[in-house]
């Protein structure tokens, strides 16, 4: 019998092709588009509705936060008690999202419970009113939040480093700030929700294991011309003003910790270079072992943590780095930080890394097709942008084939150290 | 109903295969039966620092993420005070590096210097980025030696000080491996589009010569009854007050476990919850509030914890927090809802077992318990609990001298 040999590891297959399940795309009768990915075995769906009305169609972005966050709390028949009630009863979950672009309602509900579920989730969007009572202890508590929140690095340099991109009067830069909760009325939550809640500005995407009779059922709640105005959530970006200046201080006395952001505005996953610049992003930070990883907290132990990524807005994009170190060892991070940048715009990344990169982007991809709701988020992430399922074939088709050559050419277009802007919340020593 | 089968290596290795065709992933879940309250009191925070050495390199094998992410998978790991749990997903096709990677740091660690001192820095960095720079992030290094006074719950999985990680040697790595991560001592749970036969023949491959080890015998002080109330008071540099209250209760395997379970969600899951709708809602006291059962395997805690607002202060926030635990006490529970909180557990296992990763861990998790097949049986624990079971154990469990409570208040 011979000896294990456990120096040497086992064969391996790349996976080269990932079965990506296409959605049915359908309509409601007034129009509203329905997206459904029937998959899955347990007798569960989700049913996410998504509006283009974000932070950026708001004048102050709390406004598209608090419509959001406070569609369950009453509508002209329920009180947030009763939905609340009903909900859990059923068993149901639900889940509200706002960001820049869109806002979204999701409800995940067991089949068998299905139509009473459609039913208070309808009143829910198309009802919701927005009481007094509740907005005062909606906005006290966010308030609140906001406060403790504050305290936080991570927090004040997200805050921040938004403004610093994008400009503080920007769509995708303006923030928060405490005196805005005071500034929120109900007539401004009421006059959002019903401009931008509706059929005609909105999708829905069903997932799960769906029920034969799902889309009658569906259209039977959602699908009357009652509910339909403009499409006007659409509006033009306008371009990004950075900052004129590349280093910027927050500064917070006694951090003991300073959080770090360094960044560019870019483009979104509508451009060309969009796959490409995500390899290059795995390889720098995208992953456990990347290379800042690999060097800022297996190596040097400054960090508990730190990572790179892009962001994809429906009119604009951003690559960011981000972390979270020692005060002491601020500076000696951002060293590093540059000193990876600037290797992947000197050397080819050599063919083992570029391999392995290729390989667990791919695993990353086929990871998230698994099951119904990822395949249902695979088609969400299409929404609002001007792509189809190709893009996926295309982001595949990079992965696998881009040379180190063209990653090199692309650190030195896109992520020139002069165009990096630099935020350093808690302190630098 | 999940299917699984279940076999033992001579060694002592507990294997538990469970197949899901529907995912083109495989699962490899390893669980290690050590944790937190393992810990020497002059060295806590060992098995947590253990758990980032893990990653070090193996005796053969210099570096554990790089090969798998190679083949695409991905992996992590996290420690409680009561396990150690490693997990990772991969396309199927690749499980095999997954047993050779698994089972060469189960044979041995590379026990590398540079990937102590380092790993010793990365968990100061999360101590300081979890427990010390953010505020309210001490409560449980605070709350915990407050509501027990022997058992090795009074510190936390990241530690009870930081000198504790800085002091850790080369010579308590190899002896804390030495006594812990053995065969005998660890449950592997494989899912995913995979036969029990190949699973078998890879388990017997890789993991079959591994020495067995000692399965250590875990003789942990029992906490005496707590008959005082305990109650401290710290002040911060946070903008609002909070106010924690920790009640002894059972283990997570005892039969009274259910309902108090069920107790935390009647009083916070949802926003139907009772703590929420009196104590947010209509008296405004608190800002946000939760209660909710640790799950520990020794007798553990009930807890409620909230931010109380402005107009208040955190001693009429505890009472009124005692005014709601007082209702279950004498009043039985409705009809409605309780089956309103049986609903939704039943409703979250559904979802729960849509993915292979959750189910390896629970897998993996109700087999140190007793019996991976409790997955499928646990539910009809929770349903047969009646109103006259949760008010008798609120009754037992919501008592002011079997609480300790912490008055965090904001420097003035």
């Amino acid at each position: 019998m011979s000896t294990l040999n456990r120096i040497q590891a086992p064969e391996f297959h790349a996976v080269k092709h990932v079965d990506l399940k296409k959605s049915d795309d359908l309509a409601l009768s007034n129009g509203m588009p329905l997206y459904m990915v029937n998959a899955g075995t347990q007798e569960v769906m989700k049913l996410e509705f998504i509006f283009s009305g974000g932070m950026r169609n708001a004048q102050l972005p709390i406004i598209a936060t608090a419509v959001n966050d406070m569609l369950d709390e009453g509508t002209k028949s329920r009180s947030a008690i009763d939905i609340a009630e009903e909900l859990d009863f059923y068993g149901a979950f639900i889940e509200t999202e706002v960001t820049h672009d869109q806002a979204s309602f999701t409800l995940w509900t067991l089949n068998k419970y299905l139509e009473p579920s459609f039913e208070i989730v309808n009143d829910i969007i198309r009802n919701a009113a927005f009481p007094d009572k509740e907005f005062s202890i909606y906005r006290n508590n966010r308030k609140q939040k906001y406060v403790v929140d504050t305290d936080k690095v991570s927090v004040l340099a997200r805050r921040r480093f938004a403004e610093l991109l994008f400009g503080d009067d920007h769509a995708y830069g303006k923030r928060t700030h405490l005196s805005d909760f005071d500034k929120l009325t109900t007539s401004e939550l009421n006059a959002f929700h019903k401009q931008y809640y509706h059929a005609g500005n909105g999708c829905i995407l069903a997932s799960g294991n769906l029920p034969a009779n799902l889309y009658e059922v569906l259209n039977k709640h959602f699908g009357g011309n009652d509910w339909k105005g403009d499409m006007n959530g659409d509006i033009v970006i306008a371009p990004a003003v950075s900052n004129a200046e590349r280093e910027h201080l927050v500064k917070k006395e006694g951090a003991m910790q300073s959080a770090l952001r360094v960044g560019r505005v870019l483009f979104n996953r509508e451009h060309a270079d969009f796959p490409a610049m995500q390899v290059l992003n795995c390889a720098l930070g995208g992953y456990f072992g990347s290379r800042l990883m690999a060097n800022i907290r297996e190596d040097k132990g400054y960090t508990y943590g730190i990572g790179s990524g892009l962001s994809s807005m429906y009119g604009d994009g951003y690559f960011y780095i981000s972390t979270e170190v020692g005060v002491d060892v601020t500076n000696a991070a951002l060293k590093e930080v540059y000193f990876e940048i600037e290797k992947l715009q000197q050397d080819l990344i050599p063919d083992g890394e570029l391999e392995l990169v290729r390989n667990y982007m791919t695993g990353v991809f086929l990871r998230s097709t698994d099951g119904p709701f990822a395949i249902a988020d695979r088609r969400r992430a299409l929404i609002g942008y001007d792509l189809d399922y190709n893009y996926y074939d295309r982001y595949l088709e990079t992965i696998q084939t881009i040379s180190a050559s063209s990653l090199r050419d692309l650190a030195q277009k896109y992520l020139k150290k002069e165009d990096l802007i630099e935020l350093v919340a808690g302190d630098r020593k | 109903m999940i299917k699984y089968d279940r076999f033992k290596l001579g060694n002592g290795l507990t294997v538990i295969v469970h197949n899901d065709e529907a995912t083109p992933l495989a699962c490899v879940n390893i669980l290690y039966d050590v944790g937190a309250r393992d810990e020497d009191e002059n060295r806590t925070g060992f098995a947590h620092l253990f758990e980032h050495l893990m990653f070090g390199g193996s005796i053969n094998i210099p570096s554990y993420d790089e090969p798998l992410q190679r083949v695409g998978g991905e992996n992590n790991a996290f420690t409680t005070n009561d396990i150690t749990n490693y997990y990772l997903t991969l396309p199927a096709a690749n499980l095999e590096t997954a047993m050779w990677l698994e089972s060469d740091r189960m044979l041995s660690l590379a026990f590398s210097e540079k990937s102590l001192e380092v790993q010793r820095n990365v968990v100061i960095e999360e101590f300081k980025q979890r427990y010390l720079n953010q505020p309210y992030g001490d409560v449980w290094l605070l709350i915990r030696p407050l509501t027990y006074k022997v058992h090795p719950y009074r510190w936390a999985t990241i530690g009870k000080e930081i000198s504790h990680i800085e002091n850790a040697t080369m010579e308590d790595v190899k002896a804390f491996f030495k006594k812990f991560y053995c065969p005998s001592n660890a449950i592997m749970v494989v899912s995913g589009p995979v036969k029990t036969d190949e699973v078998k023949q890879l388990a017997e491959k890789w993991f079959g010569t591994i020495p067995a080890g000692v399965k250590h015998n875990r003789a942990l002080p029992v906490e005496p009854k707590q008959e005082e109330y305990r109650s401290e008071t710290v002040y911060r540099e946070v903008p609002y007050d909070g106010v924690y209250l920790n009640f002894h209760m059972c283990a997570r395997d005892d039969a009274e476990y259910p309902a108090m379970d069920l107790i935390s969600d009647i009083l916070s899951r949802g926003n139907s919850a009772r703590l929420y709708n009196a104590l947010v809602k209509d008296q405004e006291i608190f800002s946000e509030i939760n209660a909710f059962v640790m799950g520990d395997h020794d007798k553990g805690t009930f807890v409620v914890s909230g931010k109380v607002t402005e107009e208040f202060s955190t001693e009429h926030a505890e009472e009124a927090v005692f005014a709601e635990l007082q209702k279950l006490c004498e009043e039985k529970v409705g009809e409605r809802e309780l089956q309103k909180v049986k609903n939704k557990v039943e409703s979250s296992l559904q979802f729960a077992e849509m993915g292979i990763l959750d189910k390896s861990m629970n897998l993996a998790f109700y087999e140190l318990m007793g019996d991976a097949n409790k997955i499928n049986t646990e539910l009809s624990e929770y349903l047969a609990v009646t109103a006259e079971d949760i008010q008798s154990v609120a009754k037992e469990v919501f008592r002011k001298t079997n609480c300790s409570v912490l008055h965090y208040k904001r420097k003035k």
